[in-house]
């Protein structure tokens, strides 16, 4: 069916670069997440994609066509926006039903595609109601359900769960990704919230600055960020990133952190003598009240319970570190804590640069 | 309220009833003399309109007689009736209805798109342009149709219906442009885009999904322009001289007119602004709200 | 305008577009769109035509002469007609009154509103009927009230105040005269700097004035210090607005007092009605005009107000 190319997309407004640089290859049937905060660009390239923005530079490719100018109308996506952009003077079904009539379909192919997408979206007993007596989430599932009754090639959606409450937000992501599943549109989906992308997409393509700091699958993304600014954004709490400087000991390559050493692999000899970032999940260290094995004197600073776990922030020398814990876990501020972290968790960066170490 | 405060202060000590009572009555009386302020000011306003009400529909010798009572007795259509078949009314009413219906229809063909431009288009220039428009506001544009008689003369324009609600367009257009503008503002952009994704072009998103939701907000700033062409009497009065509007034919013939028959006047004049004011009601804050900002 | 979504502080935090240098790339030329500019082109010739035009025809109608040589003898008639000092005077003289009392009224009436007390919307639907009463209508509606045999002349013999009715509207009481006049256009105008007013008030976000009033501000303080300055802009708009448009009074005057109370607009009516002297009657339009621009620019100078702020 289709898959999109975007090479070297830059789109100026102004001075300001909102997509500097961005190439990325969708795959036919692929589910991609953009991901990143607030300004990143991730609007402004889901624009381009539609056709609403022109790029001003680099090139996008629809099953190997080069549809960068073209008008929306002429690219087989459709588009759910992120305040849904229901009609509000049409009823449900001819929201529904209005992107077949302007492509001209017969009234019974109207129809049966307007029953069609409501049935799956459950809208189907409202199609004579206007916007304004429905709910928040059933103006979303008719904005889901006028995108796919055009039977796109590529469906484009906007955050399209940010204006929902936190449960409805919940169930809507489940059915959306069974949905999307069983429908298998080449899917680009915007958000800025992790869990959505964690839990939703096939692929996830990191955003910062206008640029893709990181494309992998969900899992890849949360245990191998490719830099700081990935781990820091991805995961809650965050991943914890220690600088410590890589030495030579008698029991081989360590890193030493605060003063306190803990071993290193044998690839990272060519950092001998420098500074490295350590990442480390939270939930890969495990917290105890007595010296055992490799791990890192720290101080108790918060403990915060969260119901299915705590979380702690202790601190070592200058530094922070976040651990979870069993909720009965017994612990309390000011207190000494050893911390011992899965070794081979332990994710290696460039102190200066915050990138991922390559170390093969 | 600084009132309230007080008493919230005082709910340590024992709160008697005489301490609380005095507040409460301060509090009401304000409200009492809020609205006994409310009700004069409405009298200030309905009291003339009754009085001409009630004299257009006096029998004549009751309008001089001596005293004479506040409501009219007999009720009489004589009048009503002796101005509205008086020469040159019917015609002149019917003047003003097809001038006030060319100023609407030019108004709103010309006026709209420029609001929608100016409402939907990031361009160089564009808040000059809005500045622009207002500036006209500091231009007597009624009185300046004296100067404008002379060329209308030359173009044949003078003493004709199109010539004197061109002015009035004019009149109307910097207004219709500025309200219409933010009626298109109002319908957001996102829908007009939606429609795109839908497979619209720029001009069926527009009269599919724009033009639909703005219609109630056009009516009203028609209507508008309608209400100010059938109010103008300065303008009408110079560029015509035969084909006079209805409000340039009253003044025409107000000093040798009998005190019923201008009385006649005013209440015809008055009562289709009435009517139009109560149907865009709804808008006029809106309108003025948002061209003030 | 529509489209900026981001709040400027948004641009601080991490991650933001625009950190990262660009790379060299070619950029797309796109086609320039005239689309705007097209829907502008009907109403700015309009008004290119309508405004402009009949303003240098002002001039040139007010400073030419038959044979089309250059000429002050308008000017010198228009100074010279006993009307012309007590036009000027009267207009002048109206506007210096008219004006403040409306903005107070209207202010008074915009407050009232603002209360949010019952009834309000049926208030302020009367209080706007006005808005839509021509001043011709409005001239003959207080006619019948001040008139010899009017309901004022009515009402005051009812109460005993006086015998023989009282003669508002002739020759001998020019003071009266004007003082009618006044209450005419009082009646008639202020409904439009109410309305102006009363939106303002709207767009004042209630979290200020409670703000104030937690801190202990009487309500007099917080019309003062928070409302008032906050609704500078339209007290601006409507000034403005309300002193232009009484530089126009014309037929309000004329059905009220007819030619006991000369006023600039009416001496170009009559120029050109009744004299039928269009050189005379377009410079008293021309003298209209410039007034009112002085007086705009005035007002900007001296409330210190940007032009952009009345937008
Ligand atoms: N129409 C526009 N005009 C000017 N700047 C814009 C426009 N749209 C977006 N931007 C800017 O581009 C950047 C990226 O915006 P956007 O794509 O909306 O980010 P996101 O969707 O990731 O929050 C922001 O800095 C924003 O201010
Ligand atoms: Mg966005």
């Amino acid at each position: 069916m289709a898959q999109i190319r975007l090479e070297n997309i830059i789109k100026l407004f102004g001075k300001v670069a909102a997509v500097n640089n961005v190439s990325l290859t969708i795959n036919d049937g692929e589910f991609m997440v953009l991901l990143g905060p607030s300004g990143c660009g991730k609007t402004t390239l889901l624009r381009c994609l539609a056709g609403l923005e022109i790029p001003d530079g680099g090139n996008i490719f629809i099953s190997d066509q080069n549809v960068t100018e073209f008008s929306p109308r002429r690219r087989n996506i459709a588009m759910v926006f992120q305040n849904y952009a229901i009609f509000p003077h049409l009823t449900v079904y001819d929201n529904i039903g209005f992107g077949l009539k302007m492509k001209k379909f017969s009234k019974a192919d109207i129809e049966k595609n307007v029953k069609r997408a409501a049935t799956l979206l459950e809208v189907d007993k409202y199609l004579e109601r206007h916007p304004a007596q429905l709910s928040g989430g059933q103006r979303q599932r008719v904005a889901v359900a006028r995108a796919i009754a055009m039977n796109p090639a590529v469906l484009l959606m906007d955050e399209p769960l940010s204006n929902l409450d936190a449960l409805l937000r919940m169930q809507m992501r489940a059915e959306l990704k069974r949905l999307l599943q069983e429908i298998g549109a080449t899917t680009v989906y915007v958000t800025h919230d992790q869990v959505e992308a964690l839990s939703m997409g096939d692929r996830i393509s990191v955003m910062k600055s206008g640029q893709i700091a990181q494309v992998d699958d969900p899992m890849k993304v949360y245990t191998d960020p490719a830099n700081t600014f990935v781990g820091g954004f991805i995961g809650s709490p965050p991943m914890n990133f220690l600088v410590g400087e890589v030495v030579q000991s008698e029991g081989g390559l360590a890193v030493e952190i605060e003063g306190q050493r803990l071993p290193a692999p044998a690839n990272l000899a060519r950092m001998a003598g420098q500074k490295v970032t350590v990442g480390l999940r939270a939930e890969n260290i495990e917290a105890g009240e007595v010296k055992d094995g490799p791990g890192l004197p720290t101080q108790v600073m918060v403990v915060e319970p969260l119901g299915s776990h705590l979380l702690l922030t202790t601190r070592i020398g200058g530094q922070s570190l976040k651990v979870v814990t069993p909720v009965d876990y017994p612990v309390s501020p000011d207190q000494p804590l050893w911390l011992r972290p899965d070794l081979n968790k332990l994710r290696w960066l460039d102190a200066q640069s915050g990138t991922l170490l390559n170390l093969n | 309220m600084s009132i309230l405060d007080q008493v919230n202060l005082n709910d340590n000590a024992p709160v008697t009833a005489r301490t609380a009572r005095p507040v409460l009555n301060q509090r009401s009386m304000a409200r009492f003399a809020l609205y006994v302020l409310a009700v004069t000011l409405t009298l200030w306003i309905i009291l003339p309109l009754y009085f001409i009400t009630a004299s257009a529909f006096s029998t004549r010798d009751a309008l001089y007689d001596w005293p004479k009572s506040l409501f009219p007795n007999p009720i009489s259509f004589d009048t009503m009736d002796f101005f509205l078949n008086s020469r040159g009314v019917y015609s002149s009413a019917l003047n003003s209805l097809i001038v006030g219906l060319i100023t609407l229809a030019l108004s709103l063909l010309i006026g709209a798109p420029a609001g929608y431009a100016l409402a939907r288009f990031i361009f160089p220039g564009r808040d000059s342009y809005k500045l622009l428009i207002l500036t006209t506001r500091a231009f007597p544009i009624v009185i300046l149709s004296i100067p404008l008689s002379v060329t209308f003369l030359n173009f044949g324009l003078y003493d004709t219906l199109i010539g004197v609600a061109l002015v009035h367009t004019a009149l109307a257009l910097p207004q219709t442009i500025l309200v219409t503008s933010s009626i298109f503002v109002a319908v957001p952009n996102e829908l007009e885009e939606a429609a795109l994704t839908l497979g619209c072009h720029r001009m069926s998103a527009f009269t599919k999904i724009v033009l639909p939701m703005a219609l109630p907000g056009l009516a009203a700033a028609a209507i508008f322009a309608f209400v100010l062409s059938w109010n103008e009497v300065f303008a009408a009065t110079i560029l015509t001289s035969q084909n006079r509007t209805l409000p340039a034919q009253v003044l025409g013939s107000l000093s040798n007119s009998s005190l019923p028959l201008r009385y006649a006047g005013g209440f015809v004049l008055i009562v289709p602004s009435l009517l139009f004011i109560l149907i865009i009601r709804k808008y006029l804050l809106n309108m003025w709200g948002r061209v003030v900002k | 305008m529509s489209l900026k979504q981001e709040p400027e502080q948004a641009l601080k935090t991490p991650g933001q577009a625009g950190e990262v240098a660009l790379p060299d790339f070619k950029r797309r030329r796109r086609r320039f769109n005239y689309t705007p500019f097209l829907l502008l082109l009907p109403a700015t010739l309009f008004l290119a035509i309508f405004f402009l035009y009949p303003m240098l025809q002002s001039f040139i109608i007010a400073f030419q002469d038959s044979q089309g040589g250059f000429t002050f003898d308008n000017i010198d008639t228009m100074v010279k007609d006993t009307n012309f000092g007590d036009a000027l005077k009267y207009t002048l003289l109206f506007i210096v009154i008219i004006v403040p009392l409306q903005v107070v009224l209207a202010l008074i009436m915009a407050l009232v509103i603002n209360t949010g007390l019952k009834w309000a919307g049926f208030f302020l639907y009367i209080w706007t009927i006005p808005l839509a009463i021509s001043d011709l209508a409005a001239g003959i509606v207080w006619y019948s009230i001040f008139t010899n045999h009017g309901y004022i002349n009515q009402i005051l013999i009812q109460l005993g105040l006086t015998q023989t009715p009282i003669d508002f509207l002739s020759f001998e009481n020019p003071t009266l005269v004007f003082v009618a006049v006044v209450i005419a256009e009082l009646w008639r105008a202020t409904a439009i700097v109410m309305v102006i007013l009363v939106a303002g008030l709207q767009v004042i976000p209630r979290a200020y004035t409670e703000a104030a009033e937690v801190f202990g501000a009487s309500p007099w303080q917080r019309l003062w210090h928070v409302t008032l300055p906050m609704l500078k802009p339209s007290l601006q708009v409507a000034l403005i607005l309300r002193t232009i448009l009484a530089f126009q009074t014309f037929a309000l005057v004329f059905a009220l007092a007819g030619r006991i109370m000369p006023v600039l607009a009416g001496e170009a009516y009559k120029w050109y009605n009744d004299v039928r002297n269009v050189g005379v009657a377009a410079t008293y339009a021309l003298l209209i005009l410039l007034l009112s621009l002085a007086n705009t620019f005035i007002y900007l100078r001296f409330l210190n107000t940007k032009a952009e702020e009345l937008a």
